[in-house]
C-alpha cells in the first residue's frame, strides 16, 4: 500500500522525524487557510499523488505571497499531473500540501528498503538528494553508503553515526542525524514498511537535518496487524477495475493490448501474457484467478476483463491440478449463458479431467475455440483479436 | 537418486487439522509420501488423516522421527511455525504458506540461518520426486520419474513445464517450487547445486520470473562452478510494465532492476539455453539431451 506525502509527514512526525510544518488541502480555501495558520512569508504547494517526479511535472510551486498560494493552489488543485511515474495519461491531483518554506543548505537522501539478496533491510544514504535515486544506483552506485540491518537489534547508534558521517555532516548535524535515523528504521520496523524514502533530506542554513520529502509503502502482507494504517488508503489513486478485481479476490493488472487473458497462477498468467506478444499480439491484461476456478470467479473474471473496452479476443488458460478442468469448462460455460461475451473465446484447459473438459465444450452451444496446446491456444488468440480489431 | 524428498521422507504436516493442511495433506498421503504425523497446538493426542497430532513439532519429531515437514498454517503464524520446526531440528521445512509479512521472513532466515535447516519457500508449491514422495500442493499424477531437475519461482507454470517434459518423454528426478516472494529459503543456487551433485538429474529445467536478482546470481554461480549438465531457461513477465507487482509478492520491477531481458542475459552469457516462449520447455530440453 502507498500513502501520501503529507500522511507519511503525519506519521514522521509521530516518531519525532523533523519535518516542515504544513497541512493538507482539498480545496483552494483550505489552501490559504492553511498557508495564514503556517504564518510565514514563503511556502511550498505540493500535489499530493502517489507518484513522483511531481515538481518536473509542474505539481510543486515555491509561492512567495497569500496571492501566489492561491494562483498555485488553483493552478494545481484539479490538474492532471503527468511524471514520468504516471504514465503519459497522469493522475488528476485532488489533494495539496501547504508547507513552509525551507531555507536549504544541502540535499542529501536517506532510505530504506528490503535487500533480497542479503535476506535484510538496508539503510541507504547519499550525498546526491534530490535527484532520482535510481539514477545515482546506476551511474555512480559509490555515492551510495549502506549499513544493513539485524533484524535481533535494529539500526544501531555506530550505524546511525557511520550513516551520518558519510553524508559529510559535522557537530549538530551528526546528532540532528542519527535522532532521524533511528526514528526513521523505528517506524519502519514498527509498520511493517517495505519502503520509507527521504529525497531530499535537507541540511537547513540554520544546521537542522530535517526531511523535505516522505515516501513510504507499506507491505501488503503486514497490514492485517495495522489496522489503522489502513486510513490511509486512498482508493482514487487505483485502477477502478483493479479495485473491483481485488473485492473479488482477483488479481487483476490493466495493460494496453487488446488480447485480454484469465489464468490461474502468478507465473503462468505472466508466460501466457509473454507468449500472446511472441504470437504478435498484445495482452490486455494480468489476471491471475487463482487455485479456484469456480463459476463465480471465471463470470467475475470475464466482468473485470470485458470492462475493457478495447478487449477483441479473451484467453483463457486453466493448468487444472487439485482445480478440475471439466469443473472450469462447465464455470465458463455458465458464466458465458448469463452473461454477454460478445468476443472470441480461446479456451485452453490441460492437467486434471481435462478430455473431458473439452468434451463438454465441444457439446456445448456456444462457440468457443478450443486450443490444445499453450502455442495454439496464444496463435488462435492473437489471430482472433486482430480478426475482431478490423 | 531424487533430492530434497524421497524414499527416506518422513514426513510431519504443521497445521494437519486445518482445512488446507488436511486437504492437502490426504493428497499427499495418497500418494504415498511417508507421512508420519501432524502438529496442531491443542489438539495433541486426537488422530488425522490416519496419522496421530502432537501440540508441537519437538513431540512429533521425538515421537516419529519425523525428517521433514511441510506447514500450511494461516500466514500470520506461518513464520512461528518454520522457526518451530527448525529449532526442534526437523532437516527440511517446506513452507506452502501465501501472504507472509517480509519483516517476518527476513526474522525467520537471520534466525535459521546457523541452524542446520533448509527452508523451501514460503508461497511455493512444494517439492515432488515423481513416484517416491509428494511434500505439496502440485498434482502428482501429471508427473513421471525420471532425469530432469525442475526449479520454479512458480506454482502452475511448474506443472506447465512438467506436463511438457512428459509430452516429450522426459521424467523429473525432482521438481521444486521455490517460492515467488522477495524472501525465501532454498535458492536457484541452492538447487543447482543439489542437482549438480545429483547422479540421476541429467538436464535442469528453470524458470524465473521478474523482480529480484536471484536469476543473475543463478547464473554467475553456474560460469564459477562450470556446470555442465544442459540448463534450459525461461522468464516469466517479458511483458510486465515496470513498478507493478505482478501476483506474486517478489515479482515485480523496481528501480528499473530485475527485467526479464536483464535476467535472460545474464543466462545465456553463462551457455544456459533461454527460451523466449513458455511453450517451448519441453521440446528445448528433449533437444539438449538428445544431442
Amino acid at each position: 500500500m502507498k500513502i501520501h506525502e503529507y500522511q507519511a509527514k503525519e506519521l514522521f512526525r509521530k516518531y519525532h522525524v523533523s519535518v516542515p510544518d504544513g497541512f493538507v488541502a482539498f480545496s483552494v480555501f483550505e489552501a490559504l487557510v492553511a498557508y495564514d495558520r503556517l504564518n510565514v512569508g514563503t511556502a511550498v504547494v505540493k500535489a499530493q499523488i502517489h507518484a513522483g517526479g511531481r515538481g518536473k511535472g509542474g505539481g510543486i510551486k515555491l509561492a512567495h505571497s497569500r496571492d501566489e498560494v492561491k494562483e498555485f493552489a488553483s493552478q494545481i488543485l484539479g490538474m492532471n499531473l503527468v511524471t514520468h511515474q504516471t504514465g503519459p495519461e497522469g493522475k488528476e491531483v485532488q489533494r495539496i500540501l501547504i508547507e513552509s518554506g525551507i531555507d536549504i543548505a544541502r540535499e542529501l537522501y536517506a532510505g530504506i528498503v528490503l535487500d533480497r539478496a542479503k535476506s535484510q533491510f538496508a539503510f541507504m544514504v547519499s550525498t546526491e538528494g534530490g535527484v532520482e535515486i535510481e539514477k545515482v544506483a546506476a551511474e555512480t552506485p559509490e555515492k551510495i553508503i549502506k549499513e544493513w540491518i539485524d533484524p535481533d537489534i535494529g539500526l544501531t547508534e555506530i550505524q546511525a553515526r557511520n550513516l551520518a558521517e558519510a553524508l559529510s555532516l559535522s557537530g549538530k548535524q551528526i546528532d540532528s542525524a542519527v535522532v532521524i535515523f533511528t526514528a526513521l528504521w523505528t517506524l519502519f520496523s514498527e509498520n511493517d514498511c517495505s519502503l520509507v524514502e527521504i529525497n531530499p533530506l535537507v541540511v537547513t542554513t540554520d544546521n537542522d537535518v530535517m526531511a523535505l520529502d516522505a515516501k513510504m509503502n507499506f507491505d501488503d502482507n503486514g497490514l492485517f496487524r495495522h489496522q489503522e494504517l489502513l486510513d490511509y488508503r486512498d482508493v482514487s489513486e487505483e485502477d477502478p477495475a483493479e479495485l473491483e478485481a481485488g473485492k473479488f479476490n482477483l488479481n487483476y493488472i490493466k495493460l494496453d493490448g487488446n488480447v485480454g487473458c484469465m489464468v490461474n497462477g502468478a507465473g503462468l498468467a505472466m508466460g501466457t501474457m509473454d507468449i500472446i506478444k511472441l504470437y504478435g499480439g498484445e495482452p490486455a491484461n494480468f489476471l491471475d484467478v487463482g487455485g479456484v476456478a469456480n463459476p463465480k470467479t471465471v463470470a467475475n473474471g470475464f466482468k473485470i476483463i470485458l470492462s475493457d473496452p478495447n478487449v477483441k479476443s479473451i484467453l483463457i488458460n486453466i493448468f487444472g491440478g487439485i482445480v478440475r478442468c471439466d469443473r472450469v469448462a462447465q464455470g465458463v460455460i455458465d458464466a458465458m449463458e448469463t452473461m454477454e461475451v460478445n468476443v472470441p473465446v480461446i479456451i485452453r484447459l490441460e492437467g486434471t479431467n481435462s478430455k473431458q473438459a473439452r468434451e463438454l465444450l465441444e457439446k456445448s452451444p456456444l462457440e468457443f475455440l478450443v486450443a490444445t496446446s499453450l502455442a495454439d491456444a496464444a496463435k488462435k488468440a492473437v489471430v482472433s483479436a486482430i480478426g475482431g480489431a478490423q | 537418486m531424487s533430492v530434497l524428498v524421497g524414499n527416506d521422507t518422513r514426513l510431519i504436516i504443521q497445521g494437519i487439522t486445518g482445512s488446507e493442511g488436511s486437504f492437502h495433506g490426504g493428497q499427499i498421503k495418497e500418494y504415498g509420501t511417508n507421512l508420519v504425523g501432524g502438529v496442531t497446538p491443542g489438539k495433541g493426542g486426537q488422530d488425522a488423516l490416519g496419522v496421530p497430532v502432537f501440540n508441537t513439532v519437538k513431540e512429533a519429531k521425538e515421537a516419529t522421527g519425523a525428517n521433514t515437514s511441510v506447514i500450511f498454517v494461516p500466514p500470520a503464524f506461518a513464520a512461528g511455525a518454520i522457526i518451530e520446526a527448525a529449532e526442534a531440528g526437523i532437516e527440511l521445512v517446506i513452507c506452502i504458506t501465501e501472504g507472509i509479512p517480509t519483516a517476518d521472513m527476513v526474522n525467520v532466515n537471520h534466525t535459521i540461518k546457523d541452524l542446520p535447516t533448509r527452508l523451501v519457500g514460503p508461497n511455493c508449491p512444494g517439492v515432488i520426486s515423481p513416484g517416491k514422495a509428494k511434500v505439496g500442493i502440485m498434482p502428482g499424477f501429471i508427473h513421471q520419474p525420471g532425469t530432469v531437475g525442475v526449479v520454479s519461482r512458480s506454482g502452475t507454470l511448474t506443472y506447465e513445464a512438467v506436463h511438457q517434459l512428459v509430452a516429450v518423454g522426459l521424467g523429473q528426478s525432482t521438481s521444486v517450487g521455490i517460492g515467488g516472494d522477495p524472501i525465501i529459503g532454498t535458492t536457484f543456487i541452492d538447487m543447482l547445486s543439489l542437482f549438480a551433485e545429483d547422479d540421476e538429474t541429467e538436464g535442469i529445467v528453470l524458470i524465473g520470473e521478474i523482480g529480484g536478482t536471484a536469476e543473475e546470481e543463478a547464473a554467475k554461480w553456474v560460469v564459477d562452478n562450470q556446470l555442465k549438465k544442459p540448463i534450459v531457461a525461461f522468464i516469466a513477465g517479458q511483458t510486465a510494465p515496470p513498478g507493478r507487482r505482478m501476483g506474486h509478492a517478489g515479482a515485480i520491477i523496481a528501480g528499473g532492476k530485475g527485467t526479464a531481458s536483464e535476467k535472460a542475459a545474464a543466462l545465456q552469457d553463462a551457455g544456459i539455453s533461454v527460451i523466449k516462449s513458455p511453450a517451448e520447455i519441453g521440446t528445448t530440453m528433449a533437444k539438449l539431451l538428445h544431442s
